[in-house]
């Protein structure tokens, strides 16, 4: 057990949702041949309408599909080629594209994951209820997995997992980059990774083959099909805006009656430790990415050797697309043109998508857990020049509680005394902080000793970078009440009204930096309302909202901490604030 | 239909009619005469009863479907019977009837739901007469009569919550009075005295509509009279140059066939319920008959009708056999579902009997594949003049209707084909569907056109099963509205619906989502037991088919199982329509898919229908409610 349930409060309060009791899967592992377990029997539960087709036969039936067929059509008639050409084209994409699932490379990746994942993790723990809810889905509607995206770990833990519970194997679509790296590329298609382009704008022909290829995996129950809503592994550890592509041809079959259901599952992947933490902060900082490549994986298996602390993987209960269209999709508005020739959404049913992709990044949130470390960093980062060990605990304990108030899904082991948890959490996270004498603060040092001024503020900033990524995680949970606060100190009066559409222009500033689910401004402020009157932080008397004695505490003046403003995250998110608010104007594109 | 033309019973009682329609049907048959002579009535004051030979509800039961002496039921043994003489079931054994019967719903014999058995009359509110109107009528000595039973009789169709209520002996709002025309212009004196004083009128056939269309709106405040068209049922001329006949609009489809036979010709009109229904309630409803696929469906066979309506008698002034003279006025008519008037006469296209009949079978290892083969035949325009595809479950339905085989050499056969196509051919006896067909034509054609559909199937896996499993088939289709009432006896209610929907792979999906949502609703309004949820594939058009689904379940357990059932219905219909399915193929609108006939015709037209209405019936004195 990793995570008692016990451990969370459990009141009648809607922001408190029962959560599932974890299991460790890697116990198992510790105690058994992995060999064995690489060979087991494996043999899932199916989609009960599947009739099992290998994936060459897979890639015929879209390339004889008529929605393809009709878009070689029309590409041929426009560019004058000849639609065997553009046929062939098409199979060309295609063949880039398409996947070559196979068992014996999954045996082999269950038995080498193995391994890292027990040199990498203390544990790794799922929710086996979930497990056992996807189980259920898997067999009545087609599934798709919507992982949230921290880590290049989350596709081959996904799958891992998958594989353990011997449920069906998901096709995952992954970004073209991959390909770049030799031998491992194609080990990622083997194992069921297909290969989208980042970008492929107006290529029509292009888009017709990967949703099509996407649409008929689905349609068939193939098997669950994994994307990433955020488009991207987030830099910051915050959640992204979803992008809505991929969400779209999903719910198409639906739609278009293809299918009775499609059923979502949310999945929240939360890591004690980045494998990517100074990589991100130094991306952010405008150091490029490294490439993919495969030296540079092998250069990167001394990471073996560090501990990564636990992870934990929640998988949430399967999302009806039935019953969320229930009333908001007319289906009937597909009925008058036939089902090959491609319909651009309406404004009703793109509304509608974004609608569903902030709801699931919304709970994907809702699940990650939060370790002690976030709540430490988040302490840390108010006081950069470093503070008081004892102040810590004492504020580590005062955030706990407040978090755990506010609904967060908190790992707080049970029956030990806090400054344990901190001091342990310290220790795993010592690139990051250091304990001097009673004082903590955070690392600034270069590995390699002295440094130019130069350098010097660069690793302060990467540190600093890092350590907001922790904090981050905590943000879901407190970001309504923060911007209620902030409403509360800039509005010049106390009148609800006042305070709303102060709060609202808040939400709207900070649209790009945080999920917030257009439409529903009304409930956030009234669900922040509650939780600040929860906390004492805030009173409702009739038509005002002021702030209570007892709760000043929670009205720290915001001072800006300068290093994040190197964030090239959060430049681009301002920007875009900006240009929203009519504040600038973009010139050139 | 082999499987009603035998009856004796049946006969003897055509027999009657038939004596009064001889005469006029030799001499205007020889004479080729237009029939206004014919349409000329004897007024004169009768009274009731003596004069109104054809009460319905002496040979037909008051609460469930068809003739009163036909009927299943389990005898001491637990065997399945079917009683009376009337059809080919008649009499026999259904051995496997129980073991499907308990299977499928899960229903016990022990635990009944019997019906009330005869009807309270006083139960039934008593008339509202408006006696200027009744006075009147008198006077012009067209029958009419006010009893509960007459009333009673015609204040209902064939849905299930009427059925039910009626076996509960609970009857709503009912006809005031129930008056029988003998003659359009019988009609054309009902129809003004009605405008002169403010009487509601509700034209009634045949009494087997499906979609509340009978039903007296409870908030109607005028006296409701039943205008029962039934004694309207001459051939008043048949004209062989032109295939031709003219005939009233109250005759019953098999009496009409019947009499055509006699002179060697057909309609092949033949909805399911043509043992009922009336001529002029197909034209009421857009009627479709099963051999639509050779002699076309209701709208392709009128050739002129003639309607009164209270603005006055709408017809068209000759019979081409078409004409680009606008809107065509018949299609206002067609599927007017009795809110405009009374259709009173209708000339209708006929062919010379068939020389041949045969039918047929092909068992498909799947659905996908049977739809497959369907569509393939339709889009060669090859089809038999029926073409059915029943589902699994229908299948498996079928063959519990099997009679007790005589010996054991067929029993023996019987074993050896189903093991030549489950494990010679390796067909899933959980997953095949039959198709039953019918050929008609002149026999060589019959065999060439038979051969043809054969190779077809044999594209799509189907083999042929057979020309005794295809006959069933179709028997099946008369017998199955017993059925319903065989299960309300045992707490299991259920209804068919119907869609027409086009081809691509809206038949498949639609079915499979519409046979899911239906046992998902089931199973949220807390039915206990797993639904029967069926479709078969009826008809077969260029661009589409039309869809029926059964839908029955076991309601122990539910408090209020009608509700249960209508909610279930409702959202099958949702479903159906979200699905690219037509809100109905067949059945029409009436009052219960009333609320989606904006959604389906644009509020335009809809609009355009209104007009239309309020032009020829401002007084709303059609008052049904239907439709609109």
């Amino acid at each position: 057990r990793c995570l008692a349930p016990g451990a969370l409060p459990r009141r009648t309060d809607p922001v408190l949702k029962k959560r599932d009791d974890f299991e460790d899967i890697l116990e198992e592992r510790r105690n058994s041949s992995d060999l064995r377990y690489a060979f087991k029997c494996y043999t899932p539960v199916l989609y009960r309408g599947l009739t099992p087709c290998k994936a060459a036969t897979l890639k015929s039936m879209v390339l004889q599909s008529e929605q393809l067929l009709h878009v070689i059509n029309q590409v041929s008639a426009e560019s004058g080629e000849s639609t065997d050409v553009v046929k062939d084209e098409a199979a060309a994409i295609l063949e880039e594209m398409a996947h070559r699932l196979q068992l014996r490379t999954i045996r082999f990746f269950a038995y080498t994951l193995s391994k890292a994942f027990k040199a990498l993790y203390r544990s790794v723990c799922v929710n086996e209820e979930g497990i056992q809810r996807l189980q259920q889905a898997m067999q009545e509607h087609p599934v798709v997995l919507l992982p949230s995206h921290r880590s290049y770990m989350d596709f081959l833990m996904m799958s891992y997992i998958l594989y353990t519970y011997d449920l069906s194997l998901p096709v995952i679509a992954a970004g073209m980059d991959f390909l770049g790296m030799k031998f491992v590329g194609e080990m990622l298609r083997m194992s069921g990774a297909f290969f989208i382009r980042r970008s492929f704008g107006g290529d029509q022909l292009y888009w017709a083959v990967f949703s099509e290829y996407v649409k008929t995996m689905l349609r068939k129950g193939y098997a669950p099909i994994e994307f990433f809503l955020e488009g991207t592994r987030s830099r910051t550890c915050k959640s992204l805006t979803p992008k809505l592509g991929l969400l779209n041809i999903v719910m198409e079959p639906f739609f278009k009656g293809e299918v009775f259901d499609v059923n979502l599952v949310p999945v929240s992947m939360s890591y004690e430790r980045v494998l990517e933490e100074s990589l991100y902060a130094r991306e952010l900082l405008g150091v490029p990415k490294p490439k993919e490549s495969t030296s540079g994986l092998l250069k990167a298996r001394k990471i073996l050797s560090e501990d990564y602390g636990s992870m934990h993987v929640y998988f949430s209960p399967p999302v009806s697309v039935r019953s969320l269209a229930q009333g908001r999709i007319n289906r009937s508005q597909f009925n008058l043109t036939p089902r090959h020739v491609a319909q651009k959404p309406s404004e009703e049913t793109q509304a509608f998508v974004n609608d569903v992709a902030y709801r699931i990044v919304r709970l994907q949130q809702e699940n990650m857990v939060v370790k002690p470390w976030v709540l430490v960093a988040t302490l840390l980062l108010q006081s950069v020049e470093g503070m008081e060990l004892t102040e810590l605990m004492e504020q580590t304990s005062w955030l706990r509680d407040l978090a755990r108030m506010f609904g967060a899904f908190l790992d707080w082991p049970d029956h030990t005394p806090c400054s344990m948890v901190v001091s342990s959490s310290i220790s795993l996270h010592r690139n990051l902080a250091c304990v001097s004498g009673s004082r903590i603060s955070l690392v600034v040092e270069g590995p390699q000793g002295p440094e130019t001024p130069e350098e010097a503020l660069f690793n302060r900033a990467v540190s600093v970078l890092s350590c907001a990524s922790y904090r981050n995680q905590v943000l879901h949970v407190f970001l309504r009440p923060a911007l209620l606060a902030m409403a509360l100190s800039n509005a010049n009066s106390s009148r609800k009204e006042d305070i709303y559409s102060c709060f609202d222009f808040l939400r709207n500033v900070f649209s790009d930096e945080f999920i917030l689910s257009p439409g529903a401004s009304v409930q956030d402020f009234d669900e922040a309302c509650h939780l600040l009157v929860k906390c004492g932080a805030v009173e409702l008397l009739h038509q005002d909202v002021v702030m209570a004695e007892s709760g000043r505490t929670f009205f720290y003046p915001s001072s800006l901490k300068c290093y994040e403003v190197l964030s090239s995250d959060l430049q681009k998110n301002a920007l875009n604030a900006l240009i929203r608010l009519n504040v600038v104007r973009r010139v050139r594109t | 239909m082999a499987s009603i033309g035998d009856g004796s019973e049946r006969q003897r009682i055509a027999q009657q009619r038939l004596r009064v329609l001889a005469g006029h049907l030799r001499r205007l048959g020889a004479e080729e005469r237009p029939g206004v002579a014919a349409q000329e009535c004897r007024a004169g004051p009768r009274t009731r009863r003596e004069n109104v030979p054809a009460a319905p509800q002496d040979i037909m039961k008051w609460n469930g479907w068809g003739y009163a002496d036909s009927k299943f039921f389990f005898n001491k043994k637990g065997q399945g019977e079917f009683t009376g003489k009337r059809y080919r079931l008649s009499g026999l054994i259904l051995p496997s009837l129980k073991d499907w019967f308990e299977g499928t719903f899960g229903a016990n014999l022990q635990h009944k739901s019997p019906a009330v058995p005869s009807l309270n009359t006083s139960a039934v509110a008593p008339p509202s007469l408006n006696e200027a109107f009744v006075e009147e009528l008198k006077s012009t000595g067209i029958p009419f009569s006010h009893d509960t039973e007459d009333r009673v009789f015609r204040a209902h169709g064939h849905c299930l919550h009427e059925i039910f209520s009626l076996r509960d002996g609970r009857v709503g709002r009912c006809p005031d009075m129930v008056v029988w025309p003998n003659c359009h212009n019988d009609v054309v004196k009902i129809v003004e005295l009605a405008c002169k004083h403010s009487v509601c009128l509700i034209p009634y056939g045949g009494g087997t509509s499906v979609s509340s269309a009978l039903e007296c709106p409870p908030e109607e405040t005028r006296s409701i009279v039943s205008l029962d068209t039934s004694q309207m049922n001459r051939i008043l001329w048949i004209d062989e140059k032109n295939l031709t006949a003219h005939v009233e609009a109250g005759i019953i489809g098999q009496d009409l066939e019947r009499l055509l036979n006699e002179s060697g010709y057909c309609t092949g009109h033949e909805p399911d319920s043509m043992e009922f229904s009336s001529l002029g309630g197909w034209v009421a409803t857009r009627a479709s008959g099963m051999k639509k696929n050779i002699y076309g469906n209701i709208e392709d066979l009128v050739v002129h009708i003639k309607m009164v309506t209270p603005r006055g008698v709408i017809e068209k002034s000759c019979q081409g056999p078409r004409m680009s003279t606008g809107p065509d006025i018949h299609h206002f008519i067609l599927g007017s579902e009795g809110t405009l008037g009374v259709v009173t006469e209708v000339t209708l296209k006929i062919r010379p009997i068939p020389e041949y009949q045969k039918y047929g079978s092909v068992v498909f290892p799947n659905f996908q594949q049977g739809v497959a083969c369907l569509r393939e035949v339709a889009k060669q325009r090859c089809a038999p003049a029926s073409i059915r595809l029943m589902d699994n479950e229908q299948f498996q339905f079928g063959h519990a209707l099997k009679p007790q085989v005589s010996s054991i050499f067929t029993s023996f056969l019987d074993g050896l084909k189903k093991f030549y196509i489950t494990k010679f051919k390796g067909f899933d006896p959980h997953h095949l569907c039959v198709a039953t067909l019918l050929f008609e034509g002149d026999r060589e054609k019959v065999l060439q056109h038979e051969k043809l559909v054969y190779d077809i199937a044999a594209k799509f896996g189907g083999l042929a099963a057979g020309e005794d499993n295809g006959q069933r088939g179709y028997m099946l289709t008369f017998v199955i509205a017993y059925l319903r009432d065989l299960g309300m006896e045992y707490y299991v209610i259920g209804e068919s619906f119907e869609t027409s929907v086009p081809w691509d792979r809206w038949v498949l999906d639609l079915c499979r989502n519409v046979k899911e949502r239906i046992v998902r609703e089931c199973k949220e309004k807390g039915v206990q037991f797993p639904p029967l949820s069926t479709c078969r594939v009826t008809q077969t058009y260029d661009a589409g088919a039309c869809v029926y689904f059964y839908f029955a379940f076991n309601y122990r357990g539910l408090s209020d199982p009608v509700h249960v059932y209508e909610q279930v219905e409702h959202a099958a219909r949702e479903e159906i329509l979200a699905n690219g399915g037509s809100l109905s193929h067949h059945h029409g609108v009436g009052k219960l898919r009333k609320e989606w006939m904006q959604e389906t015709i644009s509020s335009v037209g809809l609009g355009m229908l209104k007009s239309v209405k309020d032009y020829l019936d401002p007084n709303n004195i059609f008052g049904n409610r239907n439709l609109l």
